[in-house]
This record gives structure tokens, sequence and C-alpha cells, in this order.
């Protein structure tokens, strides 16, 4: 009895084993992957905030001599960060607004929607750069199509848009929002669908209508969607840079330069590798508290997605 | 009372949808006729939507003036291979997360997902050094591979596992007793089993993939190695207000993309929204 006992669990310790082999075996491609190309770099971007390695200098320990330069003595970082943040505050809301009210309001089906909904989509699916440039092409000061229209129709003097420091950073969020908006309104149709019409049923019921129903029964319900991707956008504007790059490099001076831009100016034009991971390591909290925060609330909200 | 309400707020839905189709049509529009026009013509208020006669030579001067067909093909390379290793991996990784038991691997997944918080231009400054010191800095690999590790592929890991998770264990169980081993179960019962699933993270990592600005213009130096988008901001800058060269450049870039988006895009949008939800 003892006897077969042992050789039972004997056997299933081999089945067991065989069984860790083909675990380790399948991620081991990905997690040596992801400890050479995630986890050593990230490392590798503290350790180098630490220190003032440029292709000039060589590198040298310099403690946390960077992160005060960068918060106490660098205009442009200043710059840097509020402008980052205007993008932000200007972009998320308006996104999230417009694409939640699209979806809202093609919600009910309505002749036409399918048609609409390609045409929405059409930005997302086009190179970053063609959209940039076309919408570069448009708000051009002298000939841009907003300004012949202006000048034409209206006989008004446009403003330099893209070369204007109040205007710059608008114009972009302007070209990223539509460039985004299909996807995300798209996301928030998928999620009102889901609401069970049970709901709407029961709020009529009690006599809420549109906006009430809007309010006490859509909202509460999309919760789980609409924060996830109202902190993916958060997130996405943080880190934008192709847009920049492509419409206002920057300019004009230094009044649409944002947190990755900067960090591309200081490493690969100036070559101030060190100085550049400080900023990395910055933009780097930023998104992962940004991250946990979402990760908890979202815990909190599974209570309601059951 | 609430007829007549109910036409109005559909006219008003009617004019939003209207004009918000023409903020986004009419600037693919100009691109295309501007790409038809003489530099001269193209400045002309109001437009001429129609150019007479087109200008077709603007693209046959803006394919001899740059590659433009090698820089297609470079987007398309990337793009395919970042889409391929991705899927692999992700399939992979997935699996055992999903089915096979081993110490560890609840750990392990949450270590990947914590990928979802490190963008790659965070990590850009050691990367880019790494790849350096081996003289790798310059090659499409360097652009292909970290996000292969990265964001892109822990994504893909994190949307398999929660389709395999589904599948039943009694299937596998069953496989198990006809003498399948893991290998095997997973291509030739849960690939197919999750094909939606697939299809719908190689559309969107392909998207992403051919969008990529930022790691193929940090990374890639030479000219020839260029994938389009920053081919295409380097075109603008090279010929500057020869719109009509850019614009013609821009169409024939989007074209093949938006084709086979018109065509599948049913599927196309329907797998992104999945995977946007996920």
């Amino acid at each position: 009895m003892k006897q077969q006992k042992r050789t039972r669990k004997g056997k299933i310790s081999r089945l067991e084993r065989n069984e860790y082999k083909y675990g380790f075996l399948f991620i081991s491609i990905m997690l040596v992957g992801y400890i050479v190309f995630l986890i050593i770099p990230l490392i590798s971007t503290f350790g180098l905030s630490l220190t003032n390695y440029s292709l000039i200098n060589g590198s040298q320990y310099v403690g946390l001599e960077n992160y005060k330069t960068m918060l106490t003595d660098d205009p442009t970082f200043v710059r840097t960060m509020w402008n980052t943040l205007f993008f932000s505050v200007l972009f998320v809301p308006s996104s999230i607004f417009l694409s939640l009210g699209l979806a809202v309001m093609l919600n009910k089906n309505i002749p036409g929607v399918g048609l609409f909904r390609t045409i929405v989509f059409t930005p997302y699916v086009t190179t970053i750069a063609v959209w940039g440039i076309v919408w570069k092409f448009v708000f051009q000061t002298d000939n841009g199509a907003i300004n012949l229209l202006l000048r034409q129709v209206f006989n008004v003097t446009g403003p330099m848009w893209l070369y204007n420091e109040h205007l710059a950073i608008p114009v972009v969020v302007v070209t990223a929002m539509l460039k985004s908006m299909g996807m995300n309104m798209i996301i928030f149709l998928t999620a009102l669908k889901s609401v069970p019409k049970m709901y709407y049923e029961a709020a009529e019921l009690d006599g809420a209508t549109g906006l009430k129903r809007f309010i006490y029964v859509t909202l509460p319900s999309i919760s789980p969607t609409l924060f996830l991707n109202m902190v993916v956008s958060v997130i996405n504007s943080l880190k934008v840079f192709g847009i920049i790059q492509i419409m206002t490099e920057g300019g004009p001076g230094t009044s649409s330069y944002v947190f990755v831009y900067y960090i591309y100016q200081m490493a690969f034009k100036k070559l101030q590798f060190g100085y550049a991971s400080a900023i990395s390591v910055f933009l780097f909290v930023l998104i992962m508290i940004l991250t946990i925060v979402q990760w908890k609330m979202r815990k909190r909200w599974v209570y309601y997605e059951n | 009372m609430k007829i007549k309400r109910k036409y109005v707020s559909l006219i008003l839905k009617y004019i939003v949808i209207i004009a918000l189709s023409a903020v986004i049509v009419l600037p693919f529009l100009w691109m295309v006729t501007t790409s038809l026009k003489p530099y001269s013509k193209i400045f002309v208020f109001p437009p001429q939507w129609i150019p007479i006669p087109p200008q077709w030579s603007n693209y046959t001067e803006m394919i001899a003036h740059s590659h433009i067909f090698l820089y297609m093909f470079n987007s398309l390379k990337v793009a395919v291979l970042r889409t391929g290793g991705v899927v692999f991996l992700a399939c992979m990784s997935a699996y055992a997360f999903a089915k096979i038991r081993f110490p560890g691997r609840d750990i392990i997944f949450i270590i990947f997902l914590g990928a979802l918080m490190i963008p790659i231009e965070v990590i850009t400054v050691p990367l880019y050094l790494g790849f350096a010191k081996i003289s790798m800095v310059d090659s499409h690999l360097a652009v292909i591979v970290p996000q292969m590790f990265g964001l892109a592929g822990v994504f893909g890991i994190f949307l398999m596992r929660q389709t395999f998770i589904t599948v039943p264990n009694e299937l596998m169980e069953a496989a198990k007793i006809d003498g399948c081993n893991h290998l095997r179960i997973l291509w030739q019962i849960m690939v197919p089993i999750a094909s939606s699933t697939i299809f719908a993270l190689i559309i969107y990592t392909f998207f992403q993939a051919w969008n990529d600005y930022f790691t193929p213009f940090v990374f890639l130096s030479s000219t020839e190695k260029y994938t389009i988008p920053v081919a295409l901001t380097l075109f603008t800058n090279e010929v500057g207000t020869d719109w009509h060269l850019v614009m013609a450049a821009a169409t024939l870039v989007t074209f093949p993309l938006l084709v086979i988006f018109f065509i599948f895009q049913k599927k196309i949008i329907a797998s992104l929204a999945m995977s946007g939800i996920k």
C-alpha cells in the first residue's frame, strides 16, 4: 500500500516535471528577450541618469546632479513639462468627449452610419506621417486651406498657426485627435452595445430619459471602458512624438517641446545621454504612477463588471 | 411634438456626421488633387477639385527623385517581421500562461504585464547605446526586435491568454490521451480555435508597426533603410515647398493600405475594436 502510493507520487511528479519543462520552454524566448530588451535597458536608464555620460566627456558619476539641474535650472525642461501638460489637458477631455458623444449618437442605428464609421476610421489606418503632412499643408500660413478660406471668403488674415507659440500645440492636438477619434469611438460603441437592455427598460419605468438616463445608467455601465480609455489617452499624450516632429519640430522656439521630443533632442542631437536618461526616468515614473492608479481602480470596478 | 423632436435630433445628428466626415475626407481629397496639379495651380482658391488635365508627371518625377518603392518595401518588411514575431511569441507564451502549470507562472505573467508601463521612448537611450556597441543601430533589426519583447509582445500575450483560457481543458485532455504533446496541442488545436483573435492581433500589430515613427526615426540613419513615415518627413524637408511632389508621395503610400482597409473594413474595425477593449 505504502509502496504503491510512493510510485504514484513519483509518477505524478514526473508528469509535473514534464509540464514545468514545457512551461519554461514556451516562455523562454520571451523571457530572455524581455530581460535583454526591457529590464536591462530600464535599469541602465536609471544608471545613466546618475552620470554625465556624453560623447564628449565620457562618463562620470554625478549623483542626482541631472535631476537637480532638470528641476531647478533648466527653463527648457520646465517649458517641456508645461507643454506636455497643456497637450494632455487639451487632448484627453476633448478626445473622450468627442468620441463618446459620437458613440452615443450612433448607438441607435441611423442610415448611413456604416459609411461614417468607415470614414472616421480612415485616419487611424493612415500612417502618421501622411496625416501630419496633410494637416501641416492645411494649416500653412500663406497658402494653407484654412487661411486661404479665411482670406478669400471672410477677408480675414489668418494666424500663423504652426508658427505661433500659442497655437502650435492646439493645432497638433486637433490633428492628433482626428486621427485617433475613430478608434476611440468604436471602443465606446462596443461598450455601449454591451449595456444590458433591461437597465434602460428599468430606467424608463422609473421615468428617467435623455440626459438623466445617460448619467445614471449609461455612464456607470461603461465606466471601466471610459476610465481605461482615459488613462490610455493620458499615457499616449505624455509620450507624443511623431506628430510633433512632423508638424512643428518642437517649434516655434521651444513652444511645442514635449517630453519625448526633449529626450530625443538631448540624446541624439546634443549627445547628452546622462541628462536625456534623467528626463526618461521622470517620464517613466509619471507613466508608472498612472498605470498603477488605473490597475487599482480597475480592480475596484471588477465588482461592477460582474 | 415628440415626432418633431425626433426629426430635429436626427437632422442634428446628420449635421455633425457630415461636418466631421468633411473634415476628414476633404484633406485626403486635397492631397490627391494636389498631387495631380502643376505647382502653379496648387494654391488657387476656390480649389479646383478635379485638375484638368491631371498632371501624372508629378508621380514619375517624384518616383525618379526618391526611392519611394524601397521605403515601402522597408516598411512592409519591418511590419511583417515584427507582426510575425509578436504572434509567434504571444501564442507560445500565452499558451504556457493559460494552460500549463509550472512554478512562478503567475508571477512571471504579472512581471510581463509590467511592460505595459515601459514604453520604448523611455528606454531608448540605453537601447541605442547598446545597439551602437554591437554596430547594429542602423539596422532593421533594431527597429523590429525591441518592440517584439516590449509593449507589442506583452499586449499580444495578454490578448491571446484571454482567449486560450476560455478553451475547455477537456479538449486538451482528449488530445493528450491521443498522444499529442503541448507543442502539437498549441499549433493544431488552440491556434485554429483562436484564429479570430490571432487575426485581430495581426491587424493590430501590423498597423502599430506600420505607423511606428519613433523607433525608425531614432535608430535608422542611412536613407536606404528608412521606412515610409521617416522617409516622407525627410522627403518633405528635402523638396520643401514642392507640395505637389510631397502629396504625390503621400498619396502613393496611402493608397494600397486604404484599398485593403476598404475591402476588409468590417473585419478590420471589429478586430481593432476587440484588441482595443481587452
